[in-house]
């Protein structure tokens, strides 16, 4: 399959082209698919089923005092943090110039770009008059105003955006060689465009919160939750970044090439350092609002406690471990790092949706998400990493470009 | 002036009140809202309500909803509070001035939070003070979030659900007349009148009866003012109000991100593309 560079120019052969490709490639009972393919086809049909009966229980635990669960908290807010990776390092390839981490760009634009496609999929399942999702869009009124409309066209435009900057992939797999240099001279356009929309609706999804002053903790409200989150979404999304390549560059080992296996760990050092720096100044404007916002007495209370765990075991400790692992290049502690890193950013998103969202709400009336909420949001992660693997199988993201399309 | 010079200055003239107008609408606005705009509003005189539950009633009737059992007051032993079947509750307190009833419903906000964070407009403020809800709303129950006094409530067991809550009679008020819950009460605990209007009559039954009344008018200028309006013998926290919701309209809370937003999509290009130039290499 690496072979592969005959140029498709009729339909008939584009067809057949597709046909051959569409068709599974490598084992088919492999541990992963034993589990995830069931889950997947269970999904379906919890999807259906939420779809005929509406969101009320047993399909979520949603309530009037709990208008939003994981769905939200996870899927969409955290899911949106990880995709993160994507604006950060085409900032750090295509403007800056560092062609050091040249060789993980695609892998990761793609995953950025098939996380918005998967979890802000997700948003049309929980919303509840989901037939009307395309207003906001088609114009059935504007609501200007609102964060959330702001938001919504964000996710559009960058899916595009994204699926622009990843297009060569697509061209070089088709053999496409004209379209190919036409959606290349786009990228930098692309990339711009790209990093001031995820500028905008990753602290934008923080100012959907915005209103919510009083029914959220005063440890975590602050006027300043659009920066913070900002800010949290370069290093959610390089750990991600880290942690799906140390799993790609096992599971897809032999497409990689000599070089770029023995490049990966200065990759990671980077990725490592960038993240180390991002969570220090995350941790500096923590301190800094709770300072600002005297907050003292707050800290020796349940939530408070809370707070700290969050703050110092899932922030300032990953920061130091990234900070170790960096200086002595083990590889080992930059993973481990990441790895608390994105249950810091899981903890933190949902502490804004439903945690420490009225946590005066005693524990008996409190939201927590029902098998069915837990099975589906498992089954669009599960559909992800099995188109993800699809593509990568195919077209030219972590193997080379076809010879034709090397880039200098 | 020569007549090329005339007719170009006409033209840009001409051409420059129309780009005026679409550049300065707000301007526009804010004359027309001088003109015509002033907002209802309902008093509840929590002093004088009995607690008989007649508004819920009402409510009910007016609305299609499932009537209550009003016939025993065994509902008061619990606090109540509104639902996607119930607009309007009424609840019991137990404070310092003995048991004190409490009619709870949507607060129609002068500046509601969840018009603000509304994505399609379902959300209106009317023009006369009710905050009413639209078909084309897609169920994102940001709203919800949003509202300080948590009032959209969720058809949650509906696969075509609605946001609902009390509209202050938006239908009633079109045909001339009274909101439900006022027309029934038997105690004129409630008020409906012009905003303005009651505010006086608020202020002047505390002027009069200062001794009845703690001086504050609820909803005056709470989170920049409500057209519900109350009146309490104790304070507003023994009633089951949050005292510390603060004069700040709502959505004023989105309004400094919202602002930020134009200046990221002007400079951020220009920065990047700046950034690209100076750190490319001569060579490429």
């Amino acid at each position: 399959m690496n072979g592969k560079t005959a140029t498709i120019e009729s339909f008939k052969d584009f067809v057949t082209f597709i046909r051959a490709e569409l068709k599974p490639k490598g084992r088919i009972f492999t541990i992963f698919n034993v589990i995830s393919a069931p889950i997947i086809l269970l999904g379906a049909i919890l999807i259906v089923y939420r779809l005929a009966k509406g969101l009320g229980y047993p399909v979520t635990n949603l309530s009037q005092d709990f208008p939003w669960g994981i769905w939200i908290g996870f899927d969409v807010m955290t899911g949106v943090a990880f995709a993160g990776g994507a604006y950060v390092l085409t900032f750090v390839v295509y403007v800056l110039g560092a062609k050091k981490y040249h060789p993980i760009i695609r892998a990761t634009v793609l995953n950025g770009f098939l996380a918005y496609v998967f979890y802000t999929g997700a948003i049309f399942l929980d919303c509840g008059r989901w037939w009307n999702i395309v207003n906001p869009i088609i114009g059935n009124k504007f609501g200007v105003n609102s964060v959330l409309f702001l938001v919504a066209w964000h996710f559009l435009l960058y899916m595009l955006t994204a699926l622009v900057e990843f297009s060569p992939a697509i061209a070089e797999w088709l053999g496409w060689k004209k379209i190919r240099k036409i959606l290349g001279s786009l990228t930098l356009g692309a990339v711009i465009f790209g990093i001031t929309l995820s500028t905008l609706h990753q602290s934008g999804l923080g100012a959907l919160v915005m209103m919510a002053k009083w029914k959220i903790h005063p440890l975590w409200y602050t006027e300043f939750i659009p920066v913070l989150f900002f800010i949290s979404s370069i290093f959610a999304g390089l750990s991600m970044v880290i942690f799906e390549g140390t799993i790609s560059h096992k599971v897809f080992s032999q497409q990689i090439d000599e070089e770029h296996h023995r490049s990966y760990d200065d990759i990671l050092v980077g990725l490592g350092k960038i993240c180390a720096v991002a969570m220090f100044g995350y941790f500096f404007l923590k301190v800094l609002v709770f300072i600002h916002g005297r907050h003292w007495s707050l800290i020796n209370t349940p939530m408070g406690y809370w707070y700290l765990l969050e703050l110092i075991g899932f922030v300032l400790i990953p920061c130091f471990i990234f900070v170790q692992g960096v200086k002595d290049r083990n590889l080992l502690s930059i993973r481990v790092a990441a790895i608390l890193t994105m249950a810091g950013i899981i903890i933190n998103r949902l502490n804004y949706v439903f945690i420490a969202y009225k946590w005066y709400v005693p524990m008996s009336e409190r939201y927590f998400p029902t098998w069915i909420e837990i099975v589906i949001t498992l089954a669009i992660v599960f559909a992800e990493i099995w188109v993800f693997r699809w593509i990568v199988n195919r077209m030219p993201v972590l193997k080379e470009s076809p010879e034709w399309a090397r880039e200098e | 002036m020569d007549r090329r010079e005339f007719l170009k200055t006409i033209g840009i003239g001409i051409g420059g009140v129309a780009c005026g107008d679409i550049l300065t609408p707000s301007i526009v606005k804010a004359q027309n809202a001088f003109e015509v705009n002033e907002f209802f509003g309902v008093l509840v005189d929590t002093t004088r309500c009995i607690g008989c539950m007649r508004c819920e009633m009402a409510c009910a009737e007016a609305h299609n909803l499932p009537l209550p059992d009003i016939s025993n007051d065994s509902v008061f032993e619990k606090k109540r509070n509104t639902t996607e079947t119930r607009w309007t509750v009424v609840n019991r307190y137990e404070t310092e001035k003995g048991k004190i009833f409490v009619k709870q419903q949507c607060m129609h906000c002068n500046q509601p939070a969840c018009v603000a964070a509304c994505l399609v407009k379902a959300m209106k403020k009317r023009k006369e003070a009710h905050v009413t809800w639209d078909t084309n709303c897609i169920g994102c129950r940001l709203c919800m979030v949003s509202c300080p006094f948590d009032m959209p409530k969720f058809e949650y067991n509906s696969p075509f659900p609605k946001i609902q809550k009390c509209n202050l009679c938006w239908d009633r008020f079109q045909e001339g007349k009274l909101p439900a819950c006022v027309e029934a009460c038997p105690v004129e605990a409630l008020k409906f009148g012009a905003r303005r209007d009651i505010l006086d009559e608020a202020n002047s039954r505390i002027f009069q009866n200062p001794h009845n009344y703690v001086h504050r008018v609820y909803g005056g200028h709470e989170v920049g003012g409500t057209s519900y309006i109350y009146l309490s013998a104790v304070p507003f926290e023994q009633i089951g109000f949050r005292g510390d919701l603060g004069t700040t309209p709502y959505p004023e809370f989105t309004t400094g991100f919202l602002y930020a937003v134009p200046f990221v999509f002007v400079l951020w290009p220009l920065i990047l593309l700046g950034m690209n130039r100076a750190t490319r290499r001569e060579e490429d």
